[in-house]
């Protein structure tokens, strides 16, 4: 009796009285990957913050690993980067491993950081980084243990990124699809070469 | 990699881990950090150039006035407590992540008294004999501070919850939570007033400590509460 990682029946849902969705149905399984694609407006984003349980008015049953989704058990990484300005890469990511509850060695930060090829900014402030290095570092998340959960939403991953921050984001995520997890992502850019990938459109567009 | 034993949620890792942050937040930014006690001093030395130098006028409003400061100090902090996290997007993380949420907001809640509570009571009996504070009244001014700082700092941490989603929440949130800041106002200053007529001050202070266990044990669900509405309509 096997569950899938995601499994979305008959989702309705309205944003500012304007239906985005209805009837959607959604199946990811384990090492199965899922590029989210539809026009800007289509509802990408409020799908992904419906599942993460972050808009909750909608009708239908949005299940992870058959039980309702609870937050410990996906990773988020959305349009706000979740990095303080203020505080160094490594300050940002610590953070991030106290909220799950980590209490392994702090040495994973280090190895996180050189993973999105950001070893020497470890002590620099987030906000005196150009914009793609910020959103390597938000990415950094995605290198760190806490990140071994059955589900990742990604919203816009590649946004800023170079072709290499682009393979490094796409290793990282081939990475997980090996280790059985799940990914649905958002983006609009050609999506990189990931097994188990299948596309969806939402919007005018279906 | 899998899963490995060293993921096991542990509670005081999330507490200690959002404390830390919310102080290495708030000491990286000396100027936030100073402006409410640098408000509370300039206030209060306005109160003997504009009202009067007389030494007895001043001793009679000392405890008042000392109040009033604080508490205004302390409504002056609270605007930004969420702001800046939910513009990040690290409300949102900690508000999906965090299990219980409670944990992370009492060590913000924390953070933020150590910042602006505490030192408010530490610089209250300086500023008390400047106004010409009865001696024995500077004891009970500050046990008053420091059991009536937590609780403005929580309720105000309600009111900052609450109007985080909006874009110019700073007038709502006086109007909120001032009305919220009057019993410990009045129970502080009668504390405060006591001792300066001789009296034992026990009675205020005893109610202050119990509001203000109330207020830790309880009040950090409301702003969670809050803080997941403002995320969601966000």
């Amino acid at each position: 009796m096997s569950h899938a990682v995601l499994d979305i029946c008959g989702l309705r849902c309205e944003r500012d009285d304007r239906e985005l969705f209805a009837d959607f149905d959604l199946r990811i399984g384990a090492a199965e990957a899922v590029q989210l694609r539809g026009p800007n407006g289509a509802g990408k984003t409020t799908l992904l913050r419906c599942i993460a349980g972050m808009h909750p008015e909608y009708e239908g049953s949005i299940q992870l690993l058959g039980a309702p989704v609870a937050g410990e058990r996906l990773l988020f990484v959305g349009h706000r980067p979740g990095i303080s300005g203020l505080l160094t890469a490594a300050d940002n990511l610590r953070w991030h491993l106290d909220l799950a509850g980590w209490h392994g060695a702090g040495d994973v930060v280090t190895a996180a950081l050189t993973r999105v090829g950001l070893t020497g900014y470890d002590d620099v402030p987030c906000q005196q980084l150009s914009a793609g290095q910020q959103r390597r570092v938000a990415l950094a998340r995605l290198a760190l243990p806490t990140a071994q959960v059955p589900l990742w939403l990604l919203d816009e991953p590649f946004t800023a990124l170079d072709d290499a921050g682009l393979n490094l984001v796409s290793g990282l995520m081939a990475d997980r699809l090996a280790g059985g997890g799940a990914i649905l992502f958002t983006t609009h850019q050609p999506a990189p070469e990931l097994p188990g990938l299948s596309t969806r459109w939402i919007g005018a567009a279906a | 990699m899998t899963p490995s034993a060293g993921s096991d949620p542990s509670l005081w890792v999330l507490f200690r881990g959002q404390l830390r942050r919310d102080l290495k937040l708030a000491f990286g930014q000396p100027s936030e950090l100073a402006n409410p006690l640098a408000f509370f001093v300039v206030v209060i030395t306005l109160f003997p150039l504009g009202v009067s130098p007389e030494p007895g006028v001043l001793a009679g409003m000392a405890p008042g006035v000392l109040w009033i400061a604080a508490l205004l100090a302390t409504l002056l902090g609270l605007e930004a407590l969420f702001r800046r996290d939910r513009d990040d997007g690290t409300l949102e993380q900690m508000v999906l992540r965090a299990q219980p949420l409670y944990l992370p907001v009492v060590a913000r809640m924390l953070a933020h008294w150590m910042v602006t509570g505490a030192p408010l009571t530490l610089l209250a009996p300086l500023l008390g004999g400047m106004l010409n504070l009865a001696p024995e009244a500077r004891l009970p001014l500050m046990l008053g501070l420091a059991l009536g700082t937590p609780v403005l700092v929580l309720l105000g941490g309600v009111g900052a919850a609450l109007t985080v989603g909006l874009r110019t929440g700073g007038v709502l949130l006086a109007l909120l939570v001032l009305p919220l800041f009057v019993p410990v106002l009045i129970l502080g200053v009668s504390a405060a007033e006591l001792a300066s007529s001789g009296l034992d001050p026990t009675g205020p202070l005893l109610w202050l400590a119990a509001g203000a266990s109330f207020a830790i044990t309880t009040v950090p669900f409301a702003i969670a509460a809050a803080l997941r509405i403002g995320v969601e309509t966000g």
